[in-house]
C-alpha cells in the first residue's frame, strides 16, 4: 500500500471537480478506482478489472485539506473485515464471515414520510436513475478508530428532492432491515431492532451526504452495508447506517437507537468532536486502522463544509 | 518420577500461564489479527490477566477445601503471571497505541473512569509483586506480608474496569465480577471457617 499525499482526501471543491459517473451498476466490474494527485495509483488487491483514471493534469499542491499528515487510503481488506454491525454480531471480526450469504436482492427501499411523491424504489431502479460518484472520505468510529474510504453512491439530497419533501419536514428518519432470521444479531437484546437513525434535514441534503452502494470501485459487501447504506463523514459512524429498507421525512426529532440504548453516551447529532468527551473512547484522538494514532478533528476534518450547519449551538449540549 | 511429583505442578503452571502470551504472539505473527491489532492485543491481555487474577485468588479458597499444596503455588505463580498481562497490558496502551504521546494519553487519562480504575488497580498490584518477588528471596521480608491484601481491592477494580469499558454486552465482565466477589466474600472469617479444612487435616496428618 503506497502512501499517498494528503491532497488525497477530497475536498468538496476537487471532488465535484472529478466526479466520475459509472453508467450504472452492471458495469461496476470495471468500477472507477480513485487515484491520487500526485499521480500515485491505488489499486484494490482484489479488482480484477479496472480503469485506471488519473488525474494527471491536477497539479499537485493546488488542493487545500483541513487534516495535516499523510492519509492513506485504509486496505481494501480492512475494510472488508472489520466491521461494526451488531445486526450480524458484536464481534467486529465475525461480521464478513456470518453476513457472507446475506442476500441484498431482490430490496427495495421505501422512501415516504412527509413528502409529495413517496416512492418504493427497486434498488436497480435507485441505483439507475442516481449515479454513482466516487467520494473519498474519512470515517470515525465513535469507538476511536477511523479509516479512509472511497465510497461510491450518490448525495441524498438528489433522492429526497425526487420525493418532494414538504414545508413540513424538519428530519429524516432511517431505519435498517429488520429480519432476525438473515440477521442473526437481532436476536440478541443489546439493542432495539430495527436500527434506526436520522438527520437534520439540512444535514440530509448536504453535499458530503450520500448514499453509497460500493466503495474501493466495487458493489458493496454485506459487512459493509449491502445494498444501500448512509455515509455521513463528518459525524461518528454509527449514524451512517447500513442495509438501508425505509426513509421517511418527518416533522419531529426521529428516536434513535443509540441514544435510545444510552442517552448520557450518544446523542443525536453525533458530530465527531474531541471537545466532547466519550467515557470509553478518546474522542481526542484516534487511531487509524493500518496506521498510527492521529489527533481527531472537530467534524472529522470537514469543518469548513459542514460548520454553518450548526452555527449557534452549544456543541458540547447538542452532542 | 520424583521429579515430575515435586515439580509437576510448577512446569505445568508455568506452561498453562505463558500459553495465551505464546497463542497472541503466533496470531501477531500469521497475520490473524484483526485490522487493528492493537486493540486485539489490549483486549486480549486484559483478558488473560483478568481470568489469572481470579484463579490466583481463587487459589486460596480451593487450598482450604482440597489441601493441595500446589494450589498454593497456583496462587502465587497466577498473581505473577497475572501482574506480567497488567504490565503487557499497559505498555501496549501507552508505547504501540499511544506511541508515548504524552498529549493524547494526558487527554484520555484523568477524564475516562475505567482508565482510573485499571491505573488505580495497576498501581495497587505493583507494590505487592515487588513484595513478592522480595519474599521469594531467602530473607523475606516481614513488614511486607500486608502488602498481598492490596490484590483485594486490586482485583475489584480490575474488574470495574473490565464493566466500564464494554460496550453493550456485559455478560463476561459481570460473571467475571460475580465470581471476584464470591472469592473475596468466603474470605470473611465466618465463612472461612465453614470451608477451610486444612487445619484440621494437618492435624489429621500428624496424629
Amino acid at each position: 500500500m503506497k502512501k499517498i499525499k494528503s491532497s488525497e482526501i477530497t475536498p468538496e471543491k476537487l471532488f465535484l471537480s472529478r466526479r466520475k459517473f459509472l453508467a450504472g451498476l452492471g458495469t461496476v466490474a470495471a468500477g472507477a478506482v480513485l487515484t491520487a494527485c500526485a499521480g500515485e495509483t491505488t489499486t484494490p488487491s482484489t479488482t480484477e478489472t479496472s480503469t485506471t483514471t488519473t488525474p494527471a493534469t491536477t497539479p499537485t499542491g493546488t488542493t487545500t485539506t483541513t487534516t495535516p499528515g499523510p492519509e492513506a487510503q485504509t486496505p481494501y481488506d480492512d475494510v472488508i473485515s472489520y466491521n461494526n454491525f451488531y445486526e450480524f454480531s458484536l464481534n467486529k471480526t465475525d461480521v464478513a464471515g456470518l453476513a457472507r450469504d446475506f442476500k441484498t436482492s431482490p430490496w427495495t427501499v421505501e422512501v415516504g414520510g412527509l413528502v409529495g411523491k413517496p416512492q418504493t424504489f427497486a434498488i436497480e431502479d435507485l441505483e439507475k436513475q442516481f449515479p454513482s460518484e466516487e467520494r473519498v472520505y474519512r470515517m470515525r468510529c465513535v469507538e476511536a478508530w477511523s479509516m479512509v474510504i472511497p465510497w461510491l453512491g450518490f448525495p441524498l439530497g438528489k433522492l429526497l428532492q425526487a420525493v418532494e419533501p414538504l414545508a413540513t419536514a424538519k428530519f429524516v428518519r432511517f431505519e435498517t432491515l429488520y429480519d432476525p432470521e438473515r440477521m442473526p444479531g437481532q436476536n440478541m437484546p443489546f439493542l432495539d431492532w430495527p436500527y434506526v437513525e436520522g438527520l437534520r434535514l439540512d444535514e440530509a441534503m448536504h453535499d458530503l451526504t450520500i448514499m453509497s452502494t460500493g466503495l474501493y470501485g466495487k458493489p458493496l459487501l454485506p459487512q459493509n452495508g449491502a445494498p444501500l447504506r448512509l455515509v455521513v463523514p463528518w459525524k461518528y459512524g454509527f449514524k451512517s447506517l447500513k442495509s438501508i429498507v425505509k426513509i421517511d421525512l418527518v416533522e419531529e426529532m426521529p428516536k434513535t437507537t443509540w441514544p435510545l440504548a444510552s442517552p448520557s453516551e450518544y446523542g443525536f447529532y453525533a458530530n465527531v468532536n474531541p471537545g466532547v468527551s466519550h467515557p470509553r473512547w478518546s474522542q481526542s484522538s484516534e487511531r487509524r486502522i493500518g496506521d498510527s494514532r492521529i489527533p481527531t478533528l472537530l467534524f472529522n476534518g470537514y469543518e469548513e463544509e459542514v460548520a454553518g450547519l450548526y452555527a449557534g449551538m452549544d456543541l458540547r449540549t447538542s452532542f | 518420577m520424583t521429579w515430575l511429583r515435586r515439580h509437576g505442578a510448577f512446569v505445568v503452571i508455568n506452561v498453562l500461564a505463558v500459553l495465551p502470551l505464546l497463542w497472541l504472539v503466533v496470531d501477531a505473527w500469521l497475520g490473524r489479527l484483526s485490522a487493528d491489532p492493537v486493540t486485539d492485543v489490549q483486549d486480549r491481555t486484559g483478558l488473560y490477566a483478568i481470568i489469572l487474577l481470579t484463579v490466583s485468588l481463587a487459589g486460596t479458597p480451593l487450598y482450604w477445601l482440597l489441601g493441595f499444596d500446589w494450589l498454593r503455588l497456583l496462587r502465587r505463580l497466577a498473581g505473577l503471571y497475572a501482574f506480567g498481562y497488567v504490565v503487557l497490558h499497559v505498555a501496549n496502551l501507552v508505547w504501540l497505541d499511544f506511541g508515548f504521546n504524552l498529549t493524547f494519553l494526558y487527554e484520555d487519562i484523568l477524564v475516562k473512569r475505567y482508565i482510573i480504575a485499571g491505573l488505580a488497580a495497576f498501581i495497587l498490584l505493583l507494590p505487592v509483586f515487588l513484595a513478592s518477588l522480595a519474599i521469594r528471596q531467602a530473607r523475606p521480608v516481614r513488614g511486607w506480608r500486608w502488602l498481598r491484601y492490596l490484590v483485594y481491592p486490586a482485583v475489584l477494580l480490575a474488574a470495574v474496569h473490565f464493566i466500564l469499558q464494554t460496550r453493550l454486552d456485559l455478560r463476561l465482565p459481570l460473571a467475571f465480577t460475580a465470581v471476584i466477589a464470591l472469592l473475596l466474600f468466603v474470605r470473611l472469617p465466618f465463612i472461612r471457617s465453614f470451608i477451610d479444612r486444612s487445619g484440621k487435616r494437618r492435624v489429621e496428618l500428624d496424629q
